[in-house]
């Protein structure tokens, strides 16, 4: 593997600032590059697929045809060759294993590079991992043990054979479509992703978690994930991301649904570390997520919390649809950029509800010559009687080359409705940098330090056992952002 | 040898100079202190030795147990033992003081080759040595200095200096801001900290605090000079006359 031996070279170069910037040498399948209907045949042909889902993918296909690639961002993102790109490549090997014995051993060695705690023995930590490895859902651990209480925990190209009524019922139910171009991208090639179901008064007995890695060459990741909470039900989901460094960018496009009915609270956390291209800005993965949340039910809550600290780009806006009677929503963000990153990211609250309310904590750091935006809705809608929200969106400025910007939308279509918006701008001051260092703290230590306390109020948010890694990777992502 | 060696110190900031010519040694075990009006060149003198940035050595030498700290960062001369204690401690939102006292006493102890603490026998040190300077747990749990009022953060720059056991302790208008109370706690903590380990070096406008912490010597600084050294009954005579007269004497 030619392109294999070449990036290695080209991680070595590298400094390895990029930790996660490894290769995994497995065969994998791949569909031929580009896409068309035909591809999308081969996609839903590999993965079995009933008709309707297939049909479903056409159709999505036809839509994104008529679209364009949105462009209101601040975001200076280079054309994309869609037909340069393969949308499928799974690890020859992984197809179908039954349990954990059956899993390449070198993929799971790459887990454990990651730090994946993906044994049965380290799942007594309490996390249940689906890992994703391109396209392919390589091994889901746990899933006896959460199907004791009833909880489904599969990949979604699982889902589609074994509960085709709850997909059906619910995939595109939260983002239509033709939400957006990448939506109706992912709706027409996405390959994986988890599938999550929680039936009626079960609080889900541990973490759920999913690791994605984007692996091979020239893919694009589409993986597609629906959680659903029944009456009265909680989950905990979390999401961690990496990518191997290589000069190409890479695509990613996700889509999230979550659906919280009457009293269900889903809490939703993404690491994301996605390879950042190098400091001038080559290489690196395109991100563009939609992700969006229904609360249904009444009093039911959804709460995004996310650290993203890599991706050479972010396109991302996790939301809200409060529709439920004093229904909650919750934004906790924590996006780092340095280098040539670019991140444009916030999120929408849209209060339909009587009573509904949302809280919006907003943090963004930016340093080298990256560029940091915020851009987030509040929208009180007619009905929405006595809607509420809060948000902060602060920034940090690390150096003097790099931007932040903050875009805040609010419509109030309801004169009950409260929404109070706090901002500020600041840097890490002269005096903050002499007082760590006369302590000893040498100058990353130090960064690391005071960013890390700027983003305090968002962390304690995360699970304890991402918050720590959280911690270390902003540390890492600042590298070389001083002096 | 020697522990502060200060020959002929002249620095600048911008394209002021303020100090004109410093001579100084100071042994271990010993207490100086340096008194003088506002403006005289104390707090840039503080400045100078722990390596902030902006303040220029344009002549002499600064030796720290026989080595020239002037091509050290301060991060660097405060691994090696040196230590400032604040007039006016700088916030950090968020930074909780724990994690923050850690990370110091670790990066200190890798310097001297040492394994780092686990943070349960920290948490047991840390509160043994709080407990003696009225630092209370709620303190410590908050972040570094933020709300702290004017006698706390005093009291939390002891503390640290009793976890890093600096070799030389510069301490920077430690008196301002402190009622009685608060001085004689303060005070208290810095005596117990004197000894042969380390050498001290006190920086005061008023005599008052050299009144807890009586020191070895006394110097007088003026207009970037030391114009005069003598024993603690300097320190009086300025009490009484003022620095007026022993300027116009010098």
């Amino acid at each position: 593997m030619g392109a294999t031996e070449e990036t290695i070279a080209a991680v070595e170069e590298a400094t390895g600032q990029y930790k996660y910037g490894f290769v995994t040498d497995v065969e994998t399948e791949k569909a031929p590059k580009g896409l068309n209907e035909d591809i999308i045949r081969f996609i839903s042909a590999k993965k079995n697929e009933p008709e309707w889902m297939l049909e479903w993918r056409l159709k999505a296909y036809a839509k994104w045809l008529t679209m364009e690639s949105p462009d209101w961002a601040k975001l200076d993102i280079p054309e994309i060759d869609y037909q340069d790109i393969y949308y499928y490549a799974a690890p020859k090997s992984a197809e179908g294993p039954k349990s954990l014995d059956e899993v390449d051993p070198e993929l799971l060695a790459t887990y454990e590079k990651l730090g994946i705690p993906l044994n049965e023995q380290k799942m007594l930590a309490g996390v249940a991992v689906d890992a994703v490895f391109d396209s392919v859902s390589v091994a889901t651990t746990f899933r006896e043990e959460l199907a004791k209480s009833g909880v489904i925990f599969c990949p979604i190209s699982e889902a589609v054979h074994s509960h085709p009524e709850l997909v059906k019922k619910y995939i595109g139910s939260v983002v239509p479509v033709a939400d957006n171009y990448f939506s109706a991208l992912n709706s027409a090639v996405f390959t994986d992703g988890s599938f999550v179901y929680i039936p009626k008064g079960v609080r889900c007995p541990m973490e759920l978690s999913t690791y994605f890695r984007i692996n091979e060459k020239n893919t694009g990741q589409f993986e597609r994930t629906l959680i659903i909470a029944e009456d009265a039900s909680y989950v905990s989901y979390l999401e961690g991301c990496t990518a191997p460094q290589r000069d190409e960018n890479q695509l990613h496009a996700a889509v999230v649904e979550l659906v919280a009915m009457e009293d269900a609270e889903i809490k939703y956390s993404t690491v994301q570390n996605w390879y950042p291209g190098d400091a001038d800005g080559k290489g690196g993965i395109y991100n563009f997520v939609t992700k969006r949340g229904a609360c249904r039910g009444d009093r039911s809550k959804i709460a995004w919390t996310q650290v993203e600290t890599g991706s050479a780009v972010t396109w991302k806006y996790p939301s809200c649809i409060l529709q439920g009677k004093d229904s909650v929503g919750e934004f906790y963000s924590v996006a780092v950029t340095n280098g040539a990153q670019q991140a444009d990211t916030g999120t929408k609250m849209i209060h339909l509800g009587e009573g509904s309310r949302s809280t919006i904590i907003s943090k963004g750091i930016s340093a080298g010559k990256s560029n940091n935006t915020y851009r987030g809705l509040v929208q009180v809608m007619p009905k929405a009687e006595n809607a509420r929200n809060f948000t902060q969106c602060d920034s940090l400025l690390v150096g003097d080359k790099c931007g932040a910007h903050t875009v805040p939308y609010i419509v109030s279509r309801n004169p009950s409705g409260k929404i109070e918006h706090e901002a500020t701008t600041s840097r890490i001051s002269e005096d903050q940098m002499f007082y760590c260092r006369q302590r000893g703290l040498d100058e990353e230590e130090t960064v690391s330090l005071i960013v890390n306390g700027f983003c305090r109020e968002v962390m304690k948010e995360l699970p304890m056992e991402f918050a720590v890694e959280a911690q270390k990777l902003i540390g890492i992502s600042l590298e070389g952002s001083v002096g | 040898m020697n522990l502060l060696e200060i020959k002929n110190l002249k620095a600048k900031i911008g394209d002021k100079e303020i100090l004109h010519g410093i001579d100084l040694t100071i042994n271990r075990g010993e207490v100086h202190a340096i008194m003088g009006p506002n403006g005289s060149g104390k707090s840039t003198l503080s400045y100078v030795l722990s390596g902030r940035d902006g303040y220029e050595v344009t002549d002499g030498e600064i030796l720290l147990d026989g080595e020239s700290v002037l091509d050290m960062e301060a991060d660097e001369r405060a691994r090696a033992g040196m230590f400032l204690a604040f007039q006016y401690p700088v916030e950090l939102p968020g930074v909780g003081g724990m994690s923050f006292l850690r990370a110091a006493v670790n990066a200190r102890l890798r310097e001297k080759g040492e394994d780092e603490v686990d943070q349960l026998a920290f948490v047991k040190m840390v509160r043994a040595k709080a407990k003696a300077l009225g630092v209370d747990d709620e303190m410590l749990k908050r972040a570094v200095n933020v709300g702290f009022s004017g006698g706390e953060k005093k009291r939390y720059e002891i503390l640290q200096m009793a976890l890093l056991e600096p070799t030389m302790a510069v301490l920077d208008e430690t008196d301002s801001g402190l009622d009685v109370d608060a001085l004689r706690i303060v005070s208290e903590g810095v005596n117990a900290l004197r000894g042969e380990a380390r050498g001290m070096l006190v920086i005061t406008h008023y005599q008052r605090l050299l009144s807890h912490i009586v020191p070895d010597y006394v110097h007088i600084l003026a207009g970037g000079r030391i114009i005069k050294s003598g024993d603690k009954d300097l320190a009086l005579e300025v009490e009484n006359n003022g620095y007026a007269g022993l300027i116009d004497a010098a």
